[in-house]
């Protein structure tokens, strides 16, 4: 059973974003790339399939900085192959791109599953998945918490409003975008990270830059103004209390 | 066969047999074990080390921490020095009762001042033991909960017999005239007294079987001796004498212990050495929340769970049983994750144990294992990947590190850029908790108002780590070290002052900084107390508050540091009243270790709530003073869920300062 | 000729989801009333009449076993279908766990420029332009829809359903459905939530919970408030995923839909995610201490304080307004 996980690395929310003077894209001189949560988290669960059923699990990670450590990282907690593409592409590459770029790389592994992140926060242009999944002309099937292998399909948790979940069955190979793993991300102690760093080895694949049309132009980006926002309530703990519980008041709250 | 001969004969076999059996189990349980531990040492400063043996095992200068109870114990173990020539005496006596019965040791068996104070001692022995039996019986004090109690009473019944039947046997020799030195044993003779109706060879008889009682009693308690909690009198010695010269906060790298054999062999003779007196116990912040962690159970545990490993593997070397697959495991088995993630690193058991056993140093490395499995609850996970990428563990930017500076109207000095005479190193707390905010902002003011040449490293600092070795992810504690000890080699500076005890505890002894000479690290209450004292810094509105100080464990146990933050109470105006447990005996806030990130277990009562009810039980105090950023955000919230809020109030040491300037 | 504007109907379990409506409300937006024209797609089995109150010039019906409920493997070679043969100006698809299924699939067989997190379609000249949000709400980005036709995926918020809703149903057109084989993926059926003790979305006061809260004991102190208030606590996602409270109190996209008298948000930054979940809330009042938490776009009123030093007070004060 093979299991490739792709990933890709977001701007740090932590970080105050700044518009670039362009008004229409981030301003990345400051921020810090994260791995995108999800994509966190469908690694996760490809690690608990792994410890589950022995499968093997490839980490495939696109873009320049910060793919290093993801992956190292990646190798400290398991995984057994790591491949970085595209390390000399510039950035951001949208989600067309990036799932033209991984669905090349793809192709070739021939896994029987696919798992990645169901969303970015900085997709514009949508998930990665679902495009992905057409070009590898695999099924695809969002918003999975959980699933469970077995002879040539899967069953998967897929989440809907309200709480509740439906049991899907999907034929492999398939591409399954996760929304949560089965348990939280596991830590993964710096000094693994370090032997990881001495004894892991990643495959580097150039790739050309792939054809990103289908996005959407962007005539302006920025930030939601202060006048839209709310009315700040000013004070101490005590002043702000009080004048909570006067908007209760007049509200017919109390 | 005459009796004389046969009384060499059992003498002699069950001397021969108590050594053997004595000397075969120490030689497993201590030999045999100990040497497949990790190394340690070197062990330097022969002189020192010789002079603690003295102060603590000839002096037993801890014990008396506990007045009462230390008295007796001093008694008992002298009595068994002293009285252990009675014993040798006892021993030549029966090898060479068949040909010289009634033998006496040259010197030691003719000096009336030695026969004096042997029989004194005997009597003052066994009255301790009367009082030790009294306490264990009768009393029952927690501190008992969960050592082997039933063990201890039989070995004070031992010796209560072993007392006795001395004094009997003498008691007797002395009726029947042969003892030369009868005139110089006055507890022997009112016992012979007491035994003076009998007839002669009934006095005989008493004397032989009291001698046997005397000398077989003492036999027994030398072959159960090993693996007990009275293996501490063979060890004791060997324990104290190697003690850890090292500051205690100074803890060793090391890769993490999964099974007990990665230990260093140094702690395994701690495990052996646990009296299970229990005085650690009874100063443990976690134990008293209700945490399963009891220093004592650990030390306990770990004791038996060696001496468990060491049968197992002998029995499967000679192919008597499954291999180590069936055995239990220690880190999280026999000492449950709770346990080991309950400490608080407070070092209150340290520094209360009688024999120097260090039971932070093992239980650090047992965490440094369930962090490189991953074993941790899911705060934990956050606080330390936090640290890893933003250098906080609060998740905020690097660049937001020293916003707190930007109330401050004369900018302070970029150390990374300018030489300062004093590197203020703030602290992840100082830095980003709301709580501590205005704390350190004030502290940038008494600074200016001394006129201090002082910078900070602005997002250049991280945090110290000291917690986070404490945590066990050692990989991140030395790539914080790595980080910081980058930036501060581009500074230049005197001194680094820091208002946080646990940042000041790592740089002090575990950045190596001190080490070529180099710049010596202060505690903020340190530097006040020199600029007060030196006239630097005036305080010129004396404050009238009556208040108490709480010594940061980082600050007092680890460092000794109590004496400048009172010095500056004081020179406030201040009336400082002390707590009951003040100085090294003062309760933990229970953030430490790394416990302030993680999940609150389930508690009987929150360490800093009962701090805070010591606190407001003292008259008239208004004022709960700290010199700790983590026990300022602590205490203030323990002064809420107390209910003190109006009673006292929670201020740091720096506010009381800039109050008073 | 005009522009036609399509959306994909969302149903679940025979009942028309309320984000149809706000598609329909956005369609309408993004179309010249009298020039363009507003297609409903809808797919479904046995289902022609569910769409009678959307506000939609016509509804293109497909009916076929295999589409009676929601599968991507079904749908996708339907809508490619319709798309192809109507060349539509827009396709408004839900940016939910059906809609955001298969849009990235249709975008990526069809070569059709896709834009998603949509908030606002509207008319701008010729064109159609769109609001939407990325990076977890903080910017909002705007831009020209792409020609010829454009794929988006529309969160709730911009629109309230009731802009959606017609009197009168609009005509149904049938239209064969393709042939559905071989599908790999299959619904095997649903699970029901756990039944939690409550139902958050019929409470009228609701105090929710975030990672602001910091650790499960703290809840205490919401349920306190929630107590003083007669109200209910609920949570974001992160407390949830903590197990710290059930599912059952969960607001969001992937948890309940709230409209409460009272929403008071502590310790929420406020995702687009959540907010889906609460933003028809009739008063929403956050407490953050970062300033620029995008829950303060939708709330009505703000408190920069922290939530753990807020709520003993809050209490306290409460308890003494309602017995005073």
């Amino acid at each position: 059973m093979n299991v490739v996980v792709p990933v890709k690395l977001v701007p740090d929310l932590v970080e105050e974003l700044e518009i670039a003077p362009s008004g229409v894209e981030l301003d990345t001189t400051f921020g810090r790339l994260v791995l995108n949560e999800f994509d966190e988290h469908a690694l996760e669960q490809a690690l608990l399939l792994k410890e589950r059923s022995g499968a093997t699990v490839t980490v495939l990670a696109a873009g320049p900085e910060g793919a290093e450590e993801v992956l190292y990282s990646a190798a400290a907690k398991g995984a057994d192959r790591l491949v970085r593409i595209g390390a000399d592409l510039p950035r951001p590459a949208n989600s067309h791109a990036l799932a033209r770029l991984f669905g090349a790389a793809i192709r070739e592994m021939a896994p029987d599953l696919v798992l990645i992140g169901v969303q970015a926060h900085d997709s514009l242009d949508g998930p990665i998945g679902p495009m992905l999944a057409e070009g590898l002309g695999m099924p695809y099937v969002g918003y999975v918490s959980g699933v469970t292998l077995a002879d040539g399909c899967c069953t998967v948790r897929k989440e809907y409003p309200g709480g509740m979940t439906a049991e899907v069955e999907v034929d492999l190979p398939a591409v399954l975008g996760i929304q949560a793993a089965e348990q939280p991300p596991r830590y993964v102690a710096i000094s693994k990270v370090r032997q990881a760093m001495k004894e892991a080895t990643i495959e580097q694949r150039t790739a050309a830059e792939p054809d990103a049309s289908g996005a959407a132009a962007v005539s302006r980006m920025y930030k939601p103004e202060t006048g839209q926002r709310a009315i700040m309530i000013e004070g101490d703990i005590e002043a702000v209390a009080s004048g909570l519980v006067d908007i209760f008041r007049e509200q017919g709250l109390l | 066969m005459a009796y004389y001969t046969l009384k060499s004969l059992l003498v002699a076999l069950a001397l021969l047999t108590a050594m053997g059996v004595f000397g075969w189990r120490v030689y497993l349980l201590l030999w045999d074990n100990l040497r497949r531990g990790q190394p340690s040492g070197p062990f330097r400063h022969i002189a020192e080390r010789a002079k603690g043996v003295l102060i603590f095992v000839a002096g037993q200068l801890r014990l008396f921490r506990l007045p009462v109870p230390g008295i007796a114990h001093f008694f008992i173990f002298w009595g068994f020095i002293i009285l252990s020539l009675t014993i040798l005496q006892a021993i030549v006596e029966g090898l060479a009762s068949w040909n010289r019965p009634g033998l006496i040791l040259p010197l030691l068996g003719t000096f009336g001042p030695l026969a004096l104070l042997q029989d004194l001692l005997a009597v003052l022995v066994a009255l301790a033991v009367i009082y030790a039996l009294y306490v264990r019986l009768v009393i029952d004090p927690v501190r008992y909960v969960g050592s082997h109690k039933g063990e201890g009473v039989k070995v004070l019944a031992f010796i209560f017999t072993i007392m006795l039947s001395l004094l009997m046997m003498n008691g007797t020799r002395i009726n029947l005239g042969e003892d030369l030195l009868q005139s110089w044993r006055p507890a022997s003779r009112i016992v012979g007294l007491l035994l003076s109706a009998a007839g002669e060879g009934a006095q005989r008889a008493i004397g032989e079987t009291a001698y046997f009682i005397h000398l077989g009693v003492v036999l027994i308690f030398l072959t159960e001796l090993p693996g007990g909690k009275h293996f501490h009198i063979v060890t004791s010695v060997p324990a104290v004498f190697l003690r850890n010269l090292d500051p205690p906060g100074q803890l060793q790298p090391g890769d993490g212990v999964r099974t007990v054999e990665e230990f260093r062999w140094r702690h395994m003779l701690d495990f052996y050495t646990c009296t299970e007196c229990g005085r650690c116990q009874d100063y443990c912040p976690a134990y008293a929340s209700g945490s399963p962690l009891s220093p004592k159970v650990l030390m306990m545990g770990l004791r038996d769970h060696l001496m468990e490993r060491g049968s197992a593997r002998r029995l499967s070397a000679k192919g008597k049983l499954p291999d180590s697959a069936s055995e239990p495991v220690l880190v999280g088995g026999v000492l449950s994750e709770e346990l080991l993630w309950g400490c608080t690193t407070c070092l209150a058991c340290d520094q209360e144990c009688p024999l120097f056993i260090e039971h932070v140093a093992p239980l650090v490395d047992m965490r440094r294992h369930l962090v490189l499995e991953g074993r941790m609850d899911e705060m934990l996970q956050v606080a330390l990947s936090n640290l890893g990428r933003y250098g906080n563990s609060f998740g905020q930017s690097e660049r937001a590190r020293a916003r707190w500076s930007q109330g401050i109207e004369t900018r302070i000095k970029d150390a990374r850029r300018e030489p300062v005479e004093y590197l203020w190193f703030v602290g992840d707390y100082a830095s980003y908790n709301a709580t501590v905010l205005d704390a350190t902002r004030k502290a940038a003011l008494v600074f200016q108002r001394a006129g201090l040449d002082f910078g900070i490293l602005y997002e250049g600092e991280r945090s110290a780590g000291n917690d986070v070795r404490r945590a066990g992810e050692e990989g991140l504690f030395e790539m914080l070290v790595e980080q910081n000890l980058r930036t501060l080699a581009g500074c230049s500076y005197q001194a680094i002052v820091t208002t946080d005890p646990h940042s000041y505890n790592t740089l002090k002894h575990e950045y190596g900084l001190g080490a070529n000479g180099r710049a010596p690290v202060l505690h903020y209450s340190e530097l006040l107390d020199r600029l007060i004292s030196s006239g630097r810094l005036s305080l010129s509105k004396p404050l009238t508050y009556r208040v108490t100080y709480h010594d940061p464990c980082y600050l007092g146990r680890y460092n000794g540091v109590y004496e400048a933050p009172r010095r500056v109470i004081e020179a406030t105006g201040c009336a400082l009243v002390e707590m009951p447990h003040h100085h090294d005996r003062a309760i933990c806030c229970g953030a430490g270790g790394g416990r302030i990130w993680m999940q609150e277990a389930q508690l009987k009562e929150r360490p800093s709530e009962r701090r805070i009810r010591e606190a407001a039980e003292l008259e008239g105090v208004q004022g709960f003073v700290v010199a700790c950023p983590k026990d300022l955000t602590m205490y203030k919230d323990a002064v809420k869920t107390t209910g003190y809020e109006g009673r006292l109030a929670v201020m740091d040491l720096i506010e009381i300062v800039h109050q008073a300037l | 000729m005009g522009n036609e504007i399509f959306l994909v109907v969302e149903h679940l379990r025979g009942q028309l989801r309320e984000l149809s409506y706000t598609l329909a409300a956005a369609a309408r937006a993004a179309s010249r009333s009298g020039e363009d024209r507003v297609t409903a797609a809808l797919l479904g089995h046995g289902a022609e009449h569910l769409a009678d109150e959307l506000d939609v010039d016509q509804v293109l019906y497909v009916d076929h076993p295999a589409l009676a409920e929601f599968t991507s493997d079904a749908y996708r070679p339907v809508l490619v279908g319709l798309i192809e043969a109507h060349r539509p100006r827009a396709v408004l698809f839900g940016d939910t766990t059906i809609g955001a299924d298969v849009a990235g699939g249709i975008s990526a067989r069809l070569g059709l420029p896709l834009v998603s997190g949509c908030l606002a379609l509207w008319q701008e000249g010729a064109q159609i332009q769109y609001l939407c949000k990325v990076y977890a709400g903080k910017i909002l980005v705007e831009g020209e829809l792409p020609g010829p036709t454009a794929l988006v995926t529309m969160i709730p918020g911009a629109y309230r359903p009731e802009q959606g809703r017609a009197a009168h149903p609009a005509e149904v057109k049938s239209v064969s459905a393709p042939t559905l084989e071989k599908l790999r993926v299959r619904l095997k059926g649903y699970v029901e939530p756990e039944v939690g003790d409550v139902d958050i979305t019929r409470e009228p006061i609701l105090i929710s919970v975030g990672r602001g809260i910091q650790r499960q004991d703290n809840i205490e102190l919401a349920q306190e408030l929630a107590d003083a208030l007669a109200g209910t606590v609920c949570a974001s996602r992160p407390v949830v995923d903590h197990g710290w409270l059930p599912t059952s109190r969960l607001v969001g996209k992937s948890g309940k839909m709230v409209k409460p008298k009272l929403y008071l948000a502590l310790g929420i930054s406020g995702a687009p995610e959540h907010m889906e979940g609460m933003s028809e809330s009739e008063l929403i009042i956050g407490v953050n201490t970062d300033p620029s938490a995008p829950i303060f776009g939708i709330a009505r009123f703000g408190v920069g304080v922290d939530v753990l030093d807020l709520l003993p007070v809050l209490s306290e004060k409460v308890r003494a307004a309602k017995a005073g």
